[in-house]
């Protein structure tokens, strides 16, 4: 009987809700509407969704966007899954202290300190090695792969602590041997926790706004940069469109990802 | 000139050399592969940023002298304090958005916890479908876009936006309400941004919280709002810590939230770092403040961390 | 011929704790060894350091007459059978039975045919594309089995094999178990803390206890004749009563019980005023209101248990030692009652003298 919940607890956690959720449906309404003018519903139509299609430089932002997220997420996967590996397998190992600190720092440090910190750091490569020569998407793409990872091995350690070990033992008393055991079983069974991290990776790498700003160059404006521009010269249709369907797409991932766990969780 | 045959068997040779290092030095190159990417791109970068605090602005590329050179008279070194001495000068300047920074995370964190309680309570009391969709209803805003949810706000709180057209229109109000650039929109803001991150540690507290428990404490005589003071509430005690460091953390170096919803009220460090090295191009003042941000955060994450690790055990 | 595993002064200690003490163990080929003990007494450490996945401190371990140190696991011509079976959720029955086999370089018709026998053998024809998690518990078991026999180890360890298994689907799996064992006439040991599995399983059972082999006997002589008291109170229900030596004749022993003198059967040799220890088993003891010739002690019914097949009564001897007496129910055997007083008359050559 005390499985029911409270009215009170009910009606705050609607209104919970409803503050998260009020703003983006209503601004996914009005990216329908005719007018420029939010006070106006002038009918519905997808003018501005249209527009985009012309909209050179935000298709163009969209690309470099989704280049750096692509490419930044693989990085963050590759190395989360090592820091997790280490941190779940290796016991207390020489410079568990070190890792540990330093994966985990980037992911309370503000963004803009990190920023800061990663420019300065570009500048002085380029001053003493010659290397980055200037900012770009690859500069982008490494500061997003160092945060990244911390994430993605946060994702992969929560699967990995309560990996069963005997099936690593089966394997290699059947003859296997590392790195055939990873390959053949320790992967495959955490393959989910691996896409999830590369989709938290993805995700934190194409809105993150800060960072790129600081580590960006001329000419590798990405997404956020674009909008943060626009945005503060005031609401725009375009904008309502394109956060529309950016926004459409993460729910289609999100509610099919969660969907599809649920699924697995009930045969395990 | 390399046969077919001997390619194969050089290529047969390379791949088992390699499955022979990862065998022999596997250990090691887990640890080490993350371990220097990390201390180049992390660690190096901080201490880049720590020496630029000390150095001198000045015009060109890049706008510092280099903190250490090696010039006809030997080496010699720029060494300076005027940073800081400047942010001591200025210090109403900077004094302000330090403590906006601290009192608007504060005040932001305990928004949160208020609205994070009741929701992370439903989930965790709901049947498996009805927790299914709720959680959903949390995570996803987390993975979409704050920058677009902060520009979803402001077309809701702008003088012409939602809200005030739809006062206006039904006559409550004939002036609009100012509501961007106000500490509610700050607050609002985060809400937004910071509520998920709230929910998800209540909810995995609560949900392992034992309803024979609960049952226990009814049995003996326990009563609506002392069950929750005596039972749930200590049971749920670290991770509401835990939350709130995790809300608090960011939301003090917040810069999105203040540089698109507040005003000059409501200026926080973030801001200004933002400000010094974008406008005014004083990078050694800009990684002063920053070093300010990271002083000013220690604390909490050092007990962040412990809180972690507590949970992690008893969990 | 030398035994075809031999196990010579192992030992293995885990910081301070010595999980296993200088063990001695020798088995032969294509015998049914159990390792019988208590969680933590060190029977897991020596079934990994037989499979590799432990180094010994000290010690040799030789199967086959070849020595295993710094033989990888993936090398021995050992397999196990995990506890909990540790398939790979991810493959197939049919993968999970041919993963050993693809690590050898079978592949082709060779592998689907090793693959389908064994799925014959272990009754899952049918069942080859099915996922772990689709299967039952025994299927599950079944599975494992077969996986670790596929390579055809000269020893398959199986660790706890039936302990994931309801009580009736248990029964009939020991029996199948042994009748694979003996079709194969490959070497088992079986690790299990389940004294009546290892008994029905084993043909010898080694007792571990605190990281030593305290017995290795067949099931028979372990129960019959222990060594010593842990043995004897650790395989089946006994009583322990104190007494001294009185006189001894050959292998006949005289005992002062305190009241009574009664006789036992022991081949060590005593003093007289040696203090002993005599073990019976509760079976072995006949409870009755006559006096009868021969071991005879008088008692009082201090507590009375009715199982069905049997009674079972907790009586105090005239010293006010403590007896367990299982009585099958017979017309003959009229029950006793509480506090009545009663004769438990037993045959020498069923006590068992200890004297640790």
């Amino acid at each position: 009987m005390f499985r029911r919940v409270p009215y009170p607890i009910i009606w705050l956690g609607i209104l919970g809700f409803g503050i998260l959720y009020i703003p983006i449906v209503l601004m996914m309404i009005y990216s329908f509407n005719d007018s420029k003018l939010v006070s106006v519903w002038a009918g519905f139509s997808t003018k501005w969704y249209l527009s985009l299609l012309n909209n050179d430089q935000l298709l163009a932002a969209v690309g470099k966007s989704l280049w750096v997220a692509v490419w930044a997420a693989t990085i963050s996967t590759f190395f989360g899954v090592l820091i997790a590996l280490a941190f779940t397998r290796f016991g207390n190992f020489g410079g568990r202290l070190a890792l540990s600190v330093m994966a985990s720092a980037p992911l309370v440090m503000p963004e803009v300190v990190t920023g800061l910190s990663m420019l300065l750091l570009f500048i002085a490569m380029e001053t003493f090695f010659g290397w980055p020569a200037g900012r770009g998407l690859d500069t982008i793409i490494i500061a997003h792969a160092t945060f990244g990872m911390c994430f993605a091995a946060v994702v992969v350690q929560a699967r990995l602590r309560q990996f069963d070990l005997a099936v690593e033992d089966a394997a290699r008393d059947l003859g296997a041997r590392q790195p055939q055991i990873f390959l053949t079983i320790t992967l495959p069974m955490i393959a989910p926790s691996v896409i999830a991290a590369w989709l938290l990776a993805f995700t934190l790498s194409f809105d993150d706004l800060v960072i790129a700003s600081f580590v960006s160059g001329p000419g590798s404006s990405t997404l956020p940069i674009v909008v943060f521009s626009k945005v503060r010269l005031g609401v725009t249709p375009e904008i309502n469109a394109i956060a529309t369907i950016m926004i459409v797409m993460v729910s289609i991932c999100v509610i099919g990802g969660s969907l599809l766990m649920s699924k697995r969780n009930k045969h395990d | 000139m390399a046969s077919p045959t001997k390619t194969m068997a050089m290529s047969a040779t390379i791949s088992a050399t390699i499955s022979g290092v990862i065998t022999r030095h596997g250990r090691k190159l887990v640890i080490l592969i993350p371990l220097i990417w990390l201390a180049i791109f992390f660690l190096a970068p901080l201490v880049e940023m720590l020496q630029v605090s000390f150095t001198t602005a000045r015009r060109g590329v890049p706008p510092y002298d280099p903190l250490w050179s090696l010039g006809e008279d030997g080496f010699s070194h720029n060494f300076n304090l005027e940073n800081y001495l400047l942010l001591y000068d200025y210090l109403p300047d900077y004094l302000g958005p330090t403590l906006n920074s601290l009192r608007l995370a504060f005040f932001s964190t305990l928004i949160c916890l208020f609205f994070a309680y009741p929701i992370a309570w439903w989930i965790a009391r709901s049947d498996e479908k009805m927790r299914l969709i709720l959680l959903v209803l949390v995570m996803l805003p987390f993975w979409t876009s704050s920058l677009l949810r902060m520009y979803a706000l402001i077309g809701l709180l702008n003088p012409n936006g939602f809200i005030n057209s739809a006062l206006l229109a039904i006559g409550v109000i004939d002036q609009p309400l100012q509501m961007m650039q106000t500490d509610f929109s700050i607050y609002m803001g985060m809400l937004l941004t910071y509520l998920p991150l709230m929910i998800l540690p209540l909810y995995a507290s609560l949900v392992r919280l034992d309803d024979a428990l609960i049952e226990a404490a009814a049995d003996l005589g326990a009563r609506g709002v002392e069950i929750f003071r005596t039972v749930v509430l200590p049971h749920s005690l670290p991770s509401v810590l835990a939350g709130c460091l995790l809300v608090f953390i960011p939301a003090v170096g917040e810069f999105v939230i203040p540089a698109l919803l507040g005003g000059p009220e409501q200026m926080m460090l973030g801001k200004v770092l933002w400000t010094e090295f974008f406008r005014n191009r004083d990078w050694p003042v800009a990684a002063a403040i920053a070093m300010i941000l990271l002083a000013i955060l220690t604390l909490p994450i050092i007990l962040a961390r412990y809180q972690d690790g507590r949970i992690d055990r008893e969990g | 011929m030398a035994p075809f595993i031999r196990l010579n002064q192992v030992s293995k200690s885990f910081g301070p704790v010595r999980a296993v003490n200088a063990v001695d163990l020798e088995i032969d080929q294509g015998e049914l060894f159990c390792l019988l003990g208590a969680s933590g007494s060190g029977k897991t450490t020596l079934l990994r350091m037989l499979a590799g996945f432990e180094r010994p401190d000290s010690g040799t371990v030789e199967i086959d007459g070849q020595d295993m140190a710094g033989v990888d696991p993936a090398d021995r011509p050992v397999n196990i059978m995990f506890q909990n079976y540790a398939l790979f959720p991810h493959y197939s029955v049919a993968k999970n039975i041919g993963y050993g086999l693809v690590r050898q370089g079978v592949s082709g018709q060779a592998l689907q045919d090793r693959v389908d026998e064994l799925l014959r053998m272990v009754r899952l024809e049918g069942y080859g594309s099915r996922k772990p998690h689709q299967l039952s518990g025994g299927q599950r078991q079944r599975v494992a089995l077969a996986r670790a026999l596929a390579r055809r180890p000269k020893l398959l360890l199986l660790d706890e094999p039936l302990a994931a298994l309801d009580k009736k689907l248990r029964e009939d799996t020991q029996f199948e178990l042994v009748s694979l064992q003996e079709q194969l006439g490959t070497t088992f040991m079986v690790v299990t803390h389940d004294q009546e599995e290892a008994m029905v399983l084993a043909d010898r059972i080694g007792v571990m206890d605190q990281g030593g082999l305290v017995q290795v006997d067949r099931p028979r002589t372990l129960y019959e004749k222990p060594v010593n008291k842990f043995i004897a109170d650790f395989l089946g229900s006994v009583s322990f009563l104190d007494a001294t030596i009185k006189s001894q004749k050959n292998d006949h022993v005289q005992l002062d019980m305190g009241g009574g003198v009664i006789s036992a059967l022991a081949e060590q040799t005593f003093d007289k005023g040696d203090d002993v220890t005599v073990a019976i088993r509760p079976e072995k003891i006949t409870l009755s209101r006559k006096k009868t010739s021969g071991n005879c002690l008088k008692v009082t019914v201090e507590d009375i248990a009715y199982t069905g097949v049997a009674t079972y009564y907790r009586v105090l001897t005239e010293q006010g030692q403590m007896l367990k007496i299982h009585q099958q129910n017979s017309p003959e055997n009229a029950p006793l009652d509480w506090d009545e007083t009663g004769y438990a008359s037993f045959q020498a050559q069923h006590t068992i003298v200890l004297t640790g």
